[in-house]
């Protein structure tokens, strides 16, 4: 059972910190609410329809960051074959199609005010909406075989290959003219941001992104309960097999 | 009461900043509540295997390790 050895250590770390993960994602979440819709003031340009930055932004750099985490996690299994590497770049995949969906739609629900429209085949609007489409395929590839390590290791490929979109929906306001605004947070020069409105941010985006952790364990604990369940199962068919 | 009802107005932004926010709750809580279900009935089905393992190693039966 060495195979697991490594996974019963991250079972250990994952279980003792999921609490922990857990208080934060629903203490930060909940501030971040507060001061979203309660606390914080209407912009002074757009009012209340603002109030969609709080989901929008934090979503947007979940769905960047995931991909990042699930890119890293495929590079670690094609390379080193880290048993644990396809199984979180796995778990992550389903997280990172969340937060995508989510920054799609409620970027569409303040385009229409804001734009006046709710879609355009802007740089980044169009880059955002592939990487949705790279997640959804990385998935649908990654069980596509009925030897199932030869879906992760296509997978895997995919989300490599796919990396070259997260620098261009990153940059694709500084190339491109775009309808989008250019960054008014991580840029250089700090964030051109009143504080009554990035501490909700911020709180969103740390309650976002332990939501991840907290998501991310959960599917693990499932994906390795699975692998031995099948180990088990395997057993048992060759012990049959041999008669005994 | 007009303080709710301008809440939810959201000074005429309603119609956008709900559903967004409805939105959310839905495919991160739905996405949370499968994730957990998930991970709970895999752990318990192999919690029942490997109880049976359990047994049947002591009974002299291979246990297939």
């Amino acid at each position: 059972m060495h195979r697991f050895a490594n996974p019963a250590r991250f079972l250990r770390i994952a279980n003792a910190a999921l609490p922990w993960l857990a208080g934060v994602c629903a203490l930060s979440i909940a501030a971040g609410l507060w001061f979203a819709l309660v606390d914080s003031p209407p912009d002074y340009q757009q009012g209340d329809s603002v109030r969609i930055m709080y989901l929008h932004v934090p979503a947007a750099w979940m769905g960047m960051f995931c991909y990042t985490a699930m890119a890293a996690f495929s590079a670690m299994a094609l390379i080193w074959k880290h048993p644990l590497a396809d199984l979180l770049a796995r778990a992550t995949a389903p997280v990172g199609a969340a937060f995508t969906l989510l920054c799609l739609v409620t970027g569409s629900l303040w385009g229409k005010p804001m734009w006046g429209t709710w879609w355009a085949w802007d740089a980044r609007l169009t880059s955002m909406l592939i990487l949705f489409f790279l997640y959804l395929g990385y998935m649908a590839l990654s069980n596509a075989f009925d030897d199932p390590t030869r879906g992760y290791r296509a997978a895997a490929i995919l989300a490599l290959v796919g990396f070259v979109n997260v620098p261009v929906i990153k940059f694709s306001v500084d190339w491109w003219n775009t309808l989008h605004q250019p960054a008014s947070v991580m840029r250089k020069g700090g964030p051109a941001i009143d504080p009554s409105m990035l501490l909700p941010l911020m709180l969103m985006a740390l309650g976002f992104q332990t939501y991840y952790f907290v998501v991310l364990i959960l599917r693990a604990r499932a994906e390795i309960a699975g692998a031995k369940i099948h180990t088990i199962r395997m057993a048992e068919v060759h012990a049959a097999g041999r008669g005994e | 009461m007009d303080a709710i009802r301008a809440f939810l107005a959201m000074g005429g932004y309603g119609a956008f900043v709900w559903p967004g926010y409805l939105l959310a709750l839905v495919v991160l809580a739905g996405l949370l509540a499968v994730s957990l279900k998930a991970a709970r009935a895999r752990e318990a089905e192999l919690d029942i295997l490997q109880r049976g393992r359990h047994r049947a190693g002591r009974r002299g039966v291979s246990s297939g390790e």
